[in-house]
Order: structure tokens, then C-alpha cells, then sequence
């Protein structure tokens, strides 16, 4: 099989134990709307629209730290991890796949989020659209080597938290900063530039993290 | 491996008379600065102590390559030792910089300060390298998944201060621009002796943890064998 054949089968693994077990998704969007409903009643009600945008970034990024905590679930629990490190592919096809994955429950739970942004604080543009799916490959690339990592500690869910959220952070900046200000270019331009980068390293250095 | 520890004596001993001459020359032979008066004098010590921290940082990531390069086992403790003292400087820094910001401009803490947001930044981050060792069984996957957390700690500076640049105003004043050192000659030699001096600090630190460790690894082995 080629590379994007194994990439395309593990992805698929992936969509068709969650289509038919539902524990993620589902948990997901129920999550980012009610994230929005927190932050509805935590902000004073004569807040402007700007502070309205922060926090939909908060939402994104905790949902898919949610996402994230459940990404290595299954083949924990069913020791499935050391046969998939053993199969005839190249490591870096799990990642790929999984990271696919994780960023496919991500734009579906967007796709909920942002309309339901709209209708509670503020409508949302193209440039916003734009931010959030940059935004995406970052956490997706970063997120599941991070959570590959934490799932072979201990600590586990309370781990993945405390990895990602520092490496967020940058994410958070480009995020908000393509919502808020007047020139949004070069916050896209960073985005872009963040996952450029993270992706690349996460890319090379996830074989290291899943063999014994 | 040899246990005696002549560098780190000899480290210990060039930091201690680098840092005596660096506070003394800061303290009594460097003019005031012109604008922030005798307080600017902290300068001296901030400054170095965070670019010894990035020092160290490096330093880590750079053992972490080697370690997934070789595959030597030897490289983990000296990646995690690096960082570690990163971690101590990082703090120094944090401090430090508060301390200043207070003097400047009356607050504890200023987001505006881009090296004291970016520090706390990085101090997040590797406060995490350290959950993610000590809840990991010892051996080779944690040597490697430290080793690969290192290296994105490498990554995330630059990535970070850029984001801190976008997301900030512009209160700090920005000293080392790109057409060289915007200070005066006496001012930039003291700088290089402290630093000097931090950075010496650091080897010696960092020789003597790495020795204390290799020789606790030792003893543990040799207990093992004898139960």
C-alpha cells in the first residue's frame, strides 16, 4: 500500500469506530454549546462583540482539548497501540490519520459552533472561517502527538491539558488576533506559519513517541 | 565516567569571580542610565539570567537531538539536567523582572513586557516537561518523548515570542536592535561580564546536578545488584 492508501485505511479506522460507538462526537458539540451558554452568562451584558470573539476561541480550544483526551482512547483500552506501531506502515501514517481524524470531529463540532456563535454574540466572517480552520491543522498536528504522549503516562487526561495548553497559546494569539483586528493578514500569515512548523516536527518526531 | 568533578570546581570558581566583578563593576564604575536612573542597574542581572536560560534551553534541545540521533541513553539525563536549570534561570528571570517592572513602572506585572510573558510562556511549558517525566515509566519511550518535548520547547520560543509581538503594545523598551547593542561601550562591556558569569553559573550548576545524578544512578544500580 502507498503511504496515502495506509494514511486513507487508518483514518477510515478511525470515522467507523466512532460512527458506531458515538462516545466522541456526540460529547463534542453537546461541550462547545454549552461552553457558549458559560460564556454567555459569564460576560458583563454590556460586553463588547471583541470579548464575544476571545471566548469563542476558549470554546475551540478546550473542545478540542476534549476531542484530544479521547483520540488515544480506544487503542488504549484495547492495547491496540503496540499492533499498530508493529504493521508494515510508516509510523508517521498513524499520525497523519489520527490527526485527520481528530480534526474531522473538530471542523463538525465547528460547523455547530460557529453558527451558534452567530446566532448568540456576533456574526461570523470569511476571515473568522479562515482563522478557525488554520487554526485546526495546528491543534490537530500538535494535539495528537501530544495526546500519543500522554496516553503512555500515567497521568493521562489530567496530562494532555498541561502539554498542550502552552503550545496553544500562539494558536490562541492568531486566533483572536484574525478575529479582532483590522488587519487580519498577517494573523493568518502566522497561523499558517504555526502549523507549517509544528506540523513538520510533529511529523518527524512521532515515531519516536509511540515505540517502546 | 569519571566522578571528580574538576570542571564543575573550575566552572563554579570562573562564575563566582566573573559575577563578583560584573555587580561590582554594575554597582559602582557603569554610569547611571539616563532615563531609568540607578534602577536600570538591574539590567545587569535580568538580562543575563534570561539569556542564560534560553542557553540552557538550547543546550537541552540539543542533547534531546542527539539523544534520538546516537540512541544514547546518556543524552537523557543531560537533556533533562539542561532543562532543568533553564527552569531555575526561568524563575530568576520571572522574578527579576517583576522586581524591574515595579521599579519602572509602579505594577508587579506588566502584559506589555514581552521577555516576562514570553518567560511565563515557557516556564508553563516546561513545569509540563517535568509532569510528563515524573508520570512516565523510566526507559527508552520516556527518554524519547522527553527528548521530542524538548525539541518543540526550541520551536515554541521564537513561535511565541512572534505571537507575543502581534498580540502586544509596545512599552518594552527594546535595547539590542538590529543595527547592534543601543548602549554605551562601558555599559555593553559589564553586560558581557555578567552574562559571562551567568552563563559560567549555569555549566558549573549543571555539571554538578548532572554528576550528583549520575551518581545516584550508580548507587541504585549497585543496590539493585547487591539485593
Amino acid at each position: 500500500m502507498t503511504y496515502f492508501g495506509d494514511v486513507a485505511a487508518l483514518a477510515r479506522k478511525d470515522l467507523l469506530l466512532e460512527l458506531r460507538s458515538r462516545d466522541t462526537l456526540p460529547a463534542m458539540l453537546l461541550f462547545v454549546v454549552s461552553t457558549l451558554v458559560v460564556f454567555h452568562f459569564a460576560l458583563p451584558a454590556d460586553s463588547s462583540d471583541v470579548a464575544a470573539g476571545g471566548l469563542l476561541w476558549v470554546a475551540i480550544v478546550f473542545t478540542a482539548l476534549l476531542g484530544l483526551t479521547r483520540a488515544f482512547a480506544a487503542e488504549r483500552e484495547q492495547r491496540l497501540l503496540d499492533g499498530l506501531v508493529l504493521a508494515p506502515c510508516d509510523r508517521s501514517a498513524i499520525w497523519l490519520a489520527k490527526g485527520a481524524s481528530v480534526m474531522a470531529f473538530l471542523l463538525l463540532a465547528e460547523a455547530v459552533a460557529l453558527p451558534a456563535f452567530a446566532l448568540f454574540f456576533a456574526p461570523v466572517d470569511v476571515t473568522l472561517v479562515a482563522a478557525v480552520l488554520l487554526a485546526d491543522i495546528g491543534i490537530a498536528a500538535v494535539g495528537t502527538l501530544l495526546a500519543a504522549m500522554a496516553a503512555a503516562s500515567r497521568a493521562r487526561e489530567l496530562l494532555l491539558p498541561l502539554l498542550f495548553l502552552p503550545l496553544a497559546i500562539p494558536v490562541i494569539v492568531g486566533g483572536v488576533g484574525a478575529t479582532v483586528a483590522d488587519e487580519p493578514a498577517r494573523y493568518l500569515g502566522f497561523l499558517a506559519l504555526y502549523d507549517l512548523l509544528f506540523a513538520i516536527l510533529s511529523w518527524a518526531s512521532f515515531e519516536y513517541v509511540v515505540t517502546e | 565516567m569519571s566522578l571528580r568533578n574538576n570542571r564543575g570546581v573550575a566552572l563554579a570558581s570562573t562564575a563566582a569571580l566573573l559575577l563578583l566583578a560584573g555587580i561590582s563593576l554594575a554597582f559602582f564604575w557603569v554610569p547611571d542610565d539616563v532615563d531609568q536612573g540607578f534602577s536600570q542597574r538591574i539590567f545587569y542581572i535580568h538580562v543575563p539570567v534570561a539569556l542564560t536560560a534560553y542557553a540552557c534551553f538550547g543546550w537541552g534541545a540539543w542533547k534531546a537531538l542527539r539523544l534520538l540521533w546516537t540512541g544514547e541513553v546518556r543524552y537523557d539525563l543531560e537533556s533533562y539536567t539542561a532543562v532543568h536549570m533553564g527552569v531555575i534561570f526561568g524563575i530568576l528571570t520571572l522574578v527579576t523582572g517583576s522586581i524591574w517592572a515595579r521599579i519602572s513602572w509602579g505594577v508587579w506585572w506588566s502584559w506589555g513586557e514581552r521577555q516576562l510573558v514570553l518567560f511565563l510562556v515557557l516556564f508553563l511549558f516546561y513545569s509540563a516537561y517535568f509532569m510528563l517525566r515524573y508520570s512516565t515509566e523510566p526507559g527508552p519511550r520516556r527518554e524519547r518523548m522527553s527528548a521530542v518535548y524538548a525539541l518543540f520547547g526550541v520551536v515554541l520560543i521564537p513561535v511565541s515570542f512572534l505571537a507575543i509581538r502581534l498580540a502586544e503594545g509596545f512599552i518594552h523598551p527594546t535595547v539590542f536592535t538590529r543595527d547592534g547593542p543601543q548602549m554605551a561601550g562601558s555599559m555593553f562591556f559589564v553586560f558581557c561580564v555578567c552574562f559571562a558569569g551567568t552563563l559560567a553559573l549555569a555549566g558549573a550548576l549543571y555539571a554538578n546536578e548532572l554528576l550528583g545524578k549520575r551518581v545516584d544512578a550508580s548507587l541504585r544500580e549497585l543496590e539493585e545488584a547487591r539485593a
